[in-house]
């Protein structure tokens, strides 16, 4: 039986039990089956004692359905669901340093900034510090908007997302 | 609330849990526990390994069907047991492994004898817990066992830091379990249950594949009712022999790269598959692409991640095994008419005959294939085999036949060497009124033969056969067959004499050269009450056939 091999980007929220090693059981079962991870982004969910990773992958639907049934076999992990993009609004956050080296170029990369709807948020001599918001499409268009003017440092925080309206990935 | 030590309620937690033995070795970081053990009705075996100790709880989980416990010291204590999780995890067989850990004010400061246990079997375990504060302890151990032995079955892991054993706390022992991430589902989906009925209604060549999940949900009378009523040949994995007994007119032995013919040929043949509690390893499909070409299958597992991760069914069921069989039958009573299948039944026979030819010895040294057979004609139906790796446990699961569930003991999995004894031994605790033999082959047995000394001081009764061909056996058929006869690293020189070795170790030794001799030495060791090792030489040129060469499909089969 040939399974369908066409590669897409994939989003798995799980919400997992919020204490020490959740992390790790969750990444090495990804490390030790051969899946990558694209991003992943990790933080305290609704409850205190709970915490909802956001994990993106790339893969066929073969390979997605087992990262779905292999993390609901981790026994830390409470819920699963693959997001439907349709349905769901992700969102990254990127800080971006970059070079502004004269007044000229300062003066674009913060129109440019304006136009994303991002913040300045550092600003020193010969550079500046942007925070901007939005899906990876975004974040990667602004990204190669700024490359010319000399890019020093990038800190991406990976995708976080919930589905939209009354759907939910919590425990029921 | 009770209030007492670690050490004091991880044994109450134990005894509440039902445990009667533990096997392990003391040290350090353990101590306060052994303290406690002194005053304890739980029974202590000594063994000479952390290895073997694991082994040992895992023989005596599969014989008995309840939970072995194992329990080592820090550090080396705590990654010799590692092999042995690593085993009873690949073959889902319920242990729980108790170590112990430097004090919690240590931990992370590379103190001496500390490891990273938590870390290392993270990937070799269901779950594992690192005890935190001593009043954790009895709910941690009502977790362990719980999800130790329910779902799919395997190993869990409890990392006592030495001052939480000391400690003093007040203990609840009534204290609910709490998972929320862990939710087993055992009852078939009744849509599920009535598309598989109606493929196996309408099948005409159908196959039963019966994997070790039939055995561990206690279902082997299930999957017999079941292929009796739809006159299904069944095959086994090597875990799931014993599911049916061998000598039923249905069976049809183990499938894969040493299956026999007719499991091999009927299931590539076959239009519909049944496959229970098996998870399509590649020793049993061979080449997967080319796997049961016509057929469809139906897979029944009760971990849904087992479904679809080598072969995608037609029709999945997540359940237990006992309560899907259960539930088809049901189904199948109301609405069946036996089928006619003598064509498929007597491709059957013809098939079965090929493999019976196979048993015939000629000459005067033995052949294991007619060895196996003698074995089991001298021994009871109810006395338990254990194997070890390797030629050995390949001509064990092809032509010893096996009457009864969780009397065929193997690493199917991890494939370990050295497991077959020390299992033995636990298997023997668990079973202490019937013989147990491990099937042992000589590069196998010296990789834990120290366990003679436990088996022998702690009154352990077991026999092992020693096939002793002075080679590491299956990889010299493999350097024969595929690497032009190139032997690399194969021939075991300084392999010791079995006799003296037994006997060094106060067990008994024989050594048999002809069926007569072994007959007369199996007979002196079920009779006495000493641990006994026969060595039995054969030809280090011996192949196990069938065989199908690796990247095969099973029909690919060499059968001399």
């Amino acid at each position: 039986m040939v399974m369908e091999r066409e590669e897409k980007v994939y989003m798995i929220s799980a919400l997992v039990e919020h204490k020490p090693g959740v992390l790790y059981s969750v990444s090495n079962m990804f490390r030790r089956r051969g899946f990558n991870i694209e991003s992943i982004s990790v933080g305290e969910a609704e409850q205190p004692d709970l915490a909802r990773m956001t994990i993106t992958i790339k893969g066929d639907e073969a390979l997605v359905e087992q990262v779905f049934k292999q993390l609901k076999k981790i026994i830390s992990v409470i819920k699963v669901s693959i997001l439907d993009p349709k349905n769901t609004v992700s969102r990254e956050l990127a800080l971006i340093k970059v070079s502004t080296p004269d007044a000229r170029v300062r003066s674009d990369v913060i129109n440019y900034t304006e136009i994303f709807k991002g913040h300045v948020v550092d600003v020193a001599h010969e550079s500046l510090m942007i925070e901007i918001t939005g899906d990876t499409d975004k974040i990667n268009a602004f990204i190669e908007l700024m490359k010319p003017f000399g890019i020093r440092e990038i800190a991406r925080t990976g995708i976080a997302a919930l589905p939209r309206g009354m759907r939910s990935v919590k425990i029921e | 609330m009770v209030r007492m030590s670690g050490a004091k309620a991880l044994l109450e937690a134990l005894k509440r849990e039902n445990v009667e033995v533990i096997f392990g070795i003391p040290g350090g970081a353990i101590l306060p526990v052994h303290d406690a053990l002194y005053d304890s009705e739980i029974k202590y075996i000594l063994m000479r390994h952390e290895q073997c100790a694991a082994h040992a709880a895992d023989g005596y989980a599969r014989a008995s069907g309840r939970v072995g416990v194992c329990m080592s010291t820090s550090g080396p204590g705590a990654t010799n047991l590692v092999t042995g999780i690593a085993n009873a995890y690949m073959d889902s067989s319920p242990i729980v492994a108790i170590t112990g850990q430097v004090p919690r004010a240590l931990i992370g400061k590379d103190a001496f004898q500390e490891t990273d246990i938590i870390g290392i079997t993270t990937p070799i375990t269901k779950c594992n817990f690192q005890v935190k504060s001593a009043a954790e302890i009895p709910k941690i151990v009502k977790t362990a066992f719980y999800v130790a032995s329910t779902g799919r079955r395997g190993p869990v892991l409890i990392d006592l830091p030495k001052d939480t054993q000391t400690e003093e706390a007040d203990m609840n022992f009534d204290e609910r379990i709490n998972l929320r991430g862990y939710h087993p589902v055992y009852d078939p989906h009744p849509l599920q249950i009535e598309k598989a009925v109606q493929l196996l209604i309408q099948a005409e060549r159908l196959v039963i594949i019966a994997g070790g999940g039939v055995i561990a949900s206690n279902a082997c009378s299930d999957l017999v009712a079941l292929a009796e009523l739809l006159l299904a040949p069944v095959t086994t994995t090597l875990m799931g022999k014993g599911a049916i007994p061998e000598n039923h007119p249905l069976s049809i032995g183990m499938l894969g790269m040493h299956g026999t013919v007719a499991a091999n040929y009927l299931v590539q043949d076959a239009d519909v598959v049944l496959a229970v509690g098996v998870r399509f390893s590649d020793r049993s499909t061979g080449n997967i692409e080319a796997f049961c070409p016509n057929g469809k299958i139906i897979h029944i597992d009760i971990d849904p991640s087992e479904i679809g991760k080598n072969i995608k069914p037609c029709v999945p069921i997540v359940a237990d095994a006992k309560r899907a069989l259960q539930a088809m039958c049901n189904r199948l009573i109301e609405k069946f008419n036996r089928k006619e299948r003598s064509a498929w039944l007597s491709r059957m026979q013809e098939l079965k005959r090929m493999h019976e030819e196979m048993i015939k010895s000629e000459g005067d040294r033995i052949k294991p294939p007619a060895l196996m057979a003698e074995i089991r004609r001298m021994l009871p139906n109810d006395a338990i085999i254990t194997t070890e790796v390797g030629q050995n446990q390949m001509w064990a699961a092809l032509y010893l036949k096996v009457y009864k569930p969780r009397t065929f003991i193997s690493s199917g999995g991890l494939g370990t060497m050295g497991f077959g004894f020390p299992a033995a031994i636990g298997a023997k605790v668990a079973c202490p009124d019937v013989p147990v033999v491990d099937i042992a082959g000589d590069g196998s047995f010296i990789m834990t033969e120290q366990d003679l000394a436990s088996s022998v001081v702690g009154k352990i009764p077991v026999i092992v056969v020693v096939l002793n061909n002075s080679v590491l056996g299956m990889v010299a058929q493999w350097q024969r067959l595929f690497y032009g006869r190139r032997y690399s690293a194969v021939h075991l020189e300084g392999i010791p004499d079995f006799v003296k070795l037994a006997e060094a170790y106060g067990a008994q030794g024989f050594r048999a050269q002809s069926i007569e001799e072994f007959r007369s030495a199996l007979k002196t060791a079920m009779n006495s009450d000493v641990t006994t090792v026969i060595d039995v030489p054969i030809s280090s040129e011996e192949n196990v056939f069938p065989m199908v060469p690796p990247g095969n499909t099973l029909k690919d089969l060499i059968l001399s």
